[in-house]
C-alpha cells in the first residue's frame, strides 16, 4: 500500500491551498480528486477577496489570509486584479453605520474609508443617483479561482505530491480507499466541500446554492466589485433564499453579476425566477447593465457548517481524520488562512490565529 | 399571464413551414418564430434580389398570412421554463406557453479549424450564401467553394448568380465516393433532379474531388490556399473561400428542454420517435436537428409534427415517404464521410476558439471539455462552444459540455423583466 504523511481529499480551493502549504512544510502528500481541478464551488464563484466585519473569527481568518494572497498579485493564470471594494449605501440609516464598519475593519488592520455621495459617482459614474455613498476598501480585489487552484497543485506537484484522479469512498482505519479498489495509508485531510456528510456524517453541512449572471464585454463601464450595505444580511441570514446587489468587472472587461443564496434546492438547474429577483435587484443600483447582453448564467452551491464557519482542525474521535472544509460564500478569501491553521495543527504547531472557533468538536457535540 | 397559444413552432425553415401549414389546416392557432427577418429558413432563405424560391414562396405567404397564425420574426428562444418560451427581439423580452411545442431549429455549418481559418474573406459555405443573399457584394470576387456535400453546389450557383467568379468546388470526398452516390440518386428522382439543375447552372465551374484545402494565407486578409488533391499540392490565388464541412444538428434548445438525444457521429440529435414526439410530453422535433436528413425529409417531418401535434392522423404513406428520404441522408454520409486527413489540418498554433483566442496547443493538457474551458477559456465565450466546442467533438479530442441559459446572447433587461412589466394578457386557445 502507497504510503503518505497527509492524504488530502477534494482538490478545490481548500484541498490544493492545503496540497501547497502541506508540501511546502515537506510533508509527503496525495490529493484526491476524480473530477476537474478546482471544478466544484470553486469554479462557480465570484473570486472577490473580501474583509466582512459581521463576525469576529470570520474576519481574523479573512485578515490573515488576505495577507498571505499577497505573494500571489503576479501569477497570470489567477487574474489577480486589484479593483478594490465599493460598499454602496442605499439609505442613510446605511450610511450612518459605516464608521461603525470602518472601526471594527481597522481594529484588524483593514483601511476602509467613507465616501459621500459625490465621491461615489466620480468612482462609479454608472451607479444609479440617489444613493447615499458607501465604504471604499481600494486593496481588495478580484481573482480567477479556478486558476488559482491550478496553480497551487501545480506547486504542490512540482514538490513531489501526488494526484490521484480517483473518488475516495471510505476512510479506513490506514486512510482512504479509492472508487477503483486501491487504498492508500497516511492521514487524512476531508476537504470535499459540500460533499462532507458522504465521509463525515458527524459533521451536518448544507448546500447553498447561488445564481452568477456573465456578460458579453463591456470594459470601463464599472470599476469596482459593487456590493450594497445591506449584502451581509442576505449572506449571514438564514432565509430560504434572498438576493442581494453584487457586480464584478473581470479583466476581460465582462461583468460578472450575483448573487443569490438559496437553500433547499438541490439541482444545478438555473431557475429563472431567482435570475430575475436577482437582475432587478441589480437594476436598481446599476439600471445601464440592462441594455448588455449576458452569455451565460450558471449555479454553483456554497458549503455551509452548523454555525457558518468553517470545520478547520481534526475531526473528534479520530487520530488521523482531519478536516477543512464548510466555508459558505468566503472559502476563495479565505483559503490560505484555512490552510495553514490546519496544517500548523498538524504540525503540532501554535496557529498564527486563535483556532478554536473553527474546531470542528463544536459542531458534533451539537449533533 | 403570458400568452397561450394551441402550437409554438421554434424555426421556420421546410420543417417549421410544414408543421405550420398541417396543424393551421388542421384549426390549430399557430405561433411560429425564427431569429431570422423572413421565413424560409436555410435552404430558402429570401434572396433580396431574387426573393425566395417559387415553390417556397406560395406556401410562406400562405402561412404568413393565415388568420390563426402568430408570425415572429426576428425573433430568438433565449431560455426555457416549463412549458414557457422565454423570447427576445429587437426591442423586448417576453414569454409565451403553449400546448404543443414544435421544435424546427434546423442544423448549423461544421467549420474546422486548418491553418489560416480564421482570415477574413473565409466563410462557411452556407455562410457565403446566407451573406450574398442578403446582399453582401460579390460581382467579379475569385471564390473558392470547398468542404463536403450537396451544399457546396448551392452555394457556387448562389455566389456565381451574384456575380462572383467562381474559381471551383473542391469536396472532400473521393471520386469514387461521389461517383458512387450520383449513381444512387436515382432513387430519389426529386435529389436527382435537383442535382442536375444544380449542374446545369454550373457549367463551366470546376468540380474537384478529393481535394483538402489545408492552408490559408494572406496578410490582413485571404490572398491564397494552398489545396491537396489526387495531383499533389496547389496554391490557388483567391479573394473568398467559403469552406463548410456539412451540417451539425442544432439541438441546444431541445437538450435545455431535457429532450433525449441519440449520437449521430460525434453530434447529438434529437431522439424522436415515427410521429416525431421527443422524450417530453407535448414537444415534437422535425428535421436536421433529429439528424441531418435535407429539405425532403424535413418537409415531411414538419408535416408529420404538425400534424399529430393538432391531434390529426397521419397516413401510412406519409411515414413511407419521410423513411425513404431518411435513407438518402444515410447515403450521403456514407458517401461524404470526411477524410481523416482533415482532422489533423490544425497545427499547434491555429485557433481553435475565435471568441476567446484559444490556440490548439493550450488544450493537450486536458482530456475533458470542461477541464479545459476552466484552464484556457476555451468556448466561455459569446458563440458559447457552439462552433469550437462542436469542432472539438468532431476532431475527436472531447465531446461539448453541457449548456446553460441563456441559448444567445440575451439582453439582461429581457431575462429579468419577464416576471413583471413585459408579461401580456390573453387567453387564447
Ligand atoms: C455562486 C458562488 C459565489 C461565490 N463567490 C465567492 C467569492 O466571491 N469570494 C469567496 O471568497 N468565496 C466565494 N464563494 C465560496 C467559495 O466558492 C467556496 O467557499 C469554496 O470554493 C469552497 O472550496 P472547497 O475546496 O471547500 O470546495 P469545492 O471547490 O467544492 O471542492 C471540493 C472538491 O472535492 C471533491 N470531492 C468531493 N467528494 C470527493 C470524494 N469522495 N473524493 C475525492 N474528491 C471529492 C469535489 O470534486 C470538489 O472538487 C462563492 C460560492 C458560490 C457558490
Ligand atoms: C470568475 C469566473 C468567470 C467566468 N467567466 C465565464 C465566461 O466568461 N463565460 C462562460 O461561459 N463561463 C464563465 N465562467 C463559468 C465557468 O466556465 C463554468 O461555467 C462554471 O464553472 C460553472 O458553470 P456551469 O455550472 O455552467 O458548468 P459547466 O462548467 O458547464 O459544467 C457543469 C456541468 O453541469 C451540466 N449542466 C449544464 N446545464 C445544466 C442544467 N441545466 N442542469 C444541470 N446540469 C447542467 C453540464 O453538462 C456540465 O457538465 C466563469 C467562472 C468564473 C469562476
Amino acid at each position: 500500500m502507497k504510503s503518505y504523511d497527509l492524504i488530502i481529499v477534494g482538490a478545490g480551493i481548500i484541498g490544493t491551498a492545503c496540497a501547497d502549504y502541506a508540501s511546502q512544510q515537506g510533508l509527503r502528500v496525495a490529493i484526491v480528486e476524480p473530477g476537474p481541478i478546482g471544478g466544484g464551488a470553486t469554479a462557480a464563484a465570484m473570486g472577490h477577496l473580501v474583509a466582512m466585519d459581521d463576525d469576529p473569527a470570520e474576519l481574523a481568518l479573512a485578515n490573515y489570509s488576505l495577507g498571505l494572497w499577497e505573494d500571489f498579485t503576479q501569477v497570470a493564470q489567477i487574474e489577480y486584479n486589484r479593483c478594490g471594494t465599493l460598499w454602496v449605501a442605499s439609505s442613510d440609516a446605511e450610511y450612518a453605520h459605516i464608521p461603525e464598519k470602518i472601526a471594527r475593519l481597522a481594529a484588524v488592520g483593514v483601511q476602509a474609508e467613507l465616501i459621500d455621495g459625490e465621491q461615489l459617482y466620480r468612482l462609479e459614474p454608472a451607479l444609479q443617483r440617489g444613493l447615499a455613498g458607501g465604504m471604499h476598501v481600494a486593496r481588495e480585489a478580484v481573482v480567477y479561482p479556478p486558476g488559482m487552484a491550478r496553480h497551487l497543485l501545480d506547486r504542490a506537484r512540482a514538490r513531489g505530491a501526488l494526484l490521484y484522479s480517483q473518488r475516495v469512498t471510505a476512510i479506513t482505519q490506514q486512510g482512504v480507499q479509492l472508487d477503483d479498489q486501491t487504498s492508500l495509508a497516511g492521514s487524512v485531510l476531508v476537504a470535499t466541500g459540500c460533499a462532507l456528510p458522504e465521509l463525515l456524517p458527524q459533521l451536518p453541512m448544507r448546500a447553498r446554492k447561488g445564481h452568477l449572471v456573465i456578460t458579453d464585454r463591456y470594459p470601463g463601464l464599472i470599476h469596482h466589485q459593487l456590493l450594497e450595505l445591506g449584502y451581509a444580511d442576505s449572506a449571514h441570514g438564514d432565509a430560504d433564499s434572498s438576493v442581494a446587489f453584487n457586480v464584478q468587472p473581470r479583466p476581460t472587461g465582462q461583468i460578472l453579476i450575483g448573487s443569490s443564496r438559496e437553500y433547499g434546492s438541490e439541482t444545478s438547474q438555473v431557475s429563472m425566477p431567482m435570475i430575475q429577483r436577482m437582475l432587478e435587484r441589480t437594476f436598481r443600483y446599476l439600471p445601464a447593465l440592462r441594455q448588455l447582453d449576458a452569455l451565460r448564467i450558471w449555479t454553483g452551491f456554497r458549503p455551509v457548517s452548523a454555525d457558518g464557519l468553517p470545520y478547520l482542525g481534526r475531526v473528534p474521535e479520530h487520530t488521523n481524520v482531519w478536516v477543512a472544509a464548510g466555508h459558505e460564500g468566503l472559502g476563495i478569501t479565505t483559503s490560505l488562512g484555512s490552510a495553514r491553521l490546519v496544517i500548523d495543527q498538524w504540525l503540532g504547531r501554535a496557529a498564527a490565529i486563535d483556532a478554536r472557533p473553527y474546531d470542528p468538536a463544536r459542531a458534533v457535540a451539537c449533533v | 399571464m403570458a400568452k397561450r397559444y394551441d402550437i409554438v413552432i421554434v424555426g421556420a425553415g421546410p420543417a417549421g413551414l410544414a408543421a405550420a401549414e398541417a396543424a393551421l389546416a388542421q384549426g390549430a392557432r399557430v405561433a411560429w418564430l425564427d431569429a431570422q427577418s423572413a421565413a424560409g429558413g436555410q435552404v430558402w432563405r429570401k434572396d433580396i434580389r431574387y426573393g425566395w424560391p417559387r415553390q417556397a414562396a406560395r406556401v410562406i405567404t400562405e402561412v404568413v398570412n393565415h388568420p390563426h397564425a402568430t408570425w415572429m420574426p426576428q425573433t430568438q428562444v433565449i431560455a426555457a421554463e416549463q412549458n414557457a418560451l422565454l423570447l427576445q427581439n429587437e426591442r423586448e423580452g417576453w414569454r409565451i406557453t403553449y400546448g404543443s411545442l414544435i421544435l424546427a431549429t434546423g442544423a448549423r455549418e461544421l467549420l474546422l479549424p486548418f491553418p489560416g481559418w480564421t482570415l477574413p474573406g473565409i466563410t462557411g459555405a452556407g455562410g457565403l450564401q446566407a451573406l450574398v443573399k442578403q446582399g453582401w457584394p460579390l460581382d467579379g470576387r475569385r471564390v473558392v467553394i470547398a468542404g463536403s456535400g450537396p451544399l457546396l453546389l448551392a452555394a457556387a450557383v448562389t455566389a456565381k448568380r451574384h456575380g462572383a467568379h467562381v474559381l471551383g468546388i473542391y469536396e472532400q470526398a473521393s471520386d469514387a465516393a461521389v461517383h458512387g452516390f450520383a449513381r444512387k440518386l436515382w432513387r430519389w428522382p426529386g435529389k436527382a433532379l435537383q442535382a442536375a439543375v444544380l449542374r446545369s447552372q454550373l457549367a463551366g465551374i470546376p468540380y474537384h474531388c478529393g481535394s483538402i484545402v489545408t492552408r490559408a494565407l494572406g496578410e490582413h486578409a485571404l490572398e491564397r490556399i494552398e489545396i491537396d488533391g489526387p495531383h499533389g499540392t496547389q496554391r490557388i490565388e483567391c479573394d473568398q473561400l467559403a469552406i463548410g464541412y456539412g451540417l451539425v444538428p442544432n439541438v441546444e434548445l431541445a437538450q435545455m428542454l431535457g429532450c433525449a438525444m441519440k449520437q449521430e457521429g460525434a453530434h447529438p440529435c434529437v431522439d424522436v420517435d415515427t410521429s416525431q414526439r421527443t422524450s417530453v410530453t407535448n414537444i415534437y422535433a422535425a428535421g436536421e436537428l433529429c439528424g441531418i436528413g435535407g429539405r425532403d425529409c424535413a418537409w415531411l417531418e414538419g408535416r408529420i409534427a404538425g400534424l399529430v401535434a393538432a391531434g390529426a392522423d397521419i397516413d401510412a404513406s406519409l411515414l413511407r415517404q419521410q423513411r425513404h428520404a431518411r435513407t438518402f441522408a444515410a447515403a450521403l454520409r456514407e458517401h461524404f464521410k470526411l477524410d481523416p486527413y482533415i482532422h489533423d489540418l490544425a497545427q499547434p498554433d491555429t485557433l481553435i476558439c475565435r471568441c476567446e483566442d484559444v490556440p490548439l496547443q493550450a488544450l493537450k493538457d486536458y482530456d475533458d471539455a470542461r477541464s479545459a474551458k476552466l484552464a484556457t477559456r476555451c468556448g466561455m465565450g459569446a458563440c458559447q462552444g457552439r462552433i469550437c466546442g462542436t469542432a472539438l467533438a468532431e476532431l475527436g479530442l472531447f465531446p461539448r459540455s453541457g449548456q446553460r441559459p441563456p441559448l444567445f446572447p440575451a439582453r439582461l433587461a429581457s431575462l429579468g423583466e419577464l416576471a413583471s412589466s413585459s408579461e401580456t394578457e390573453g387567453s387564447f386557445s
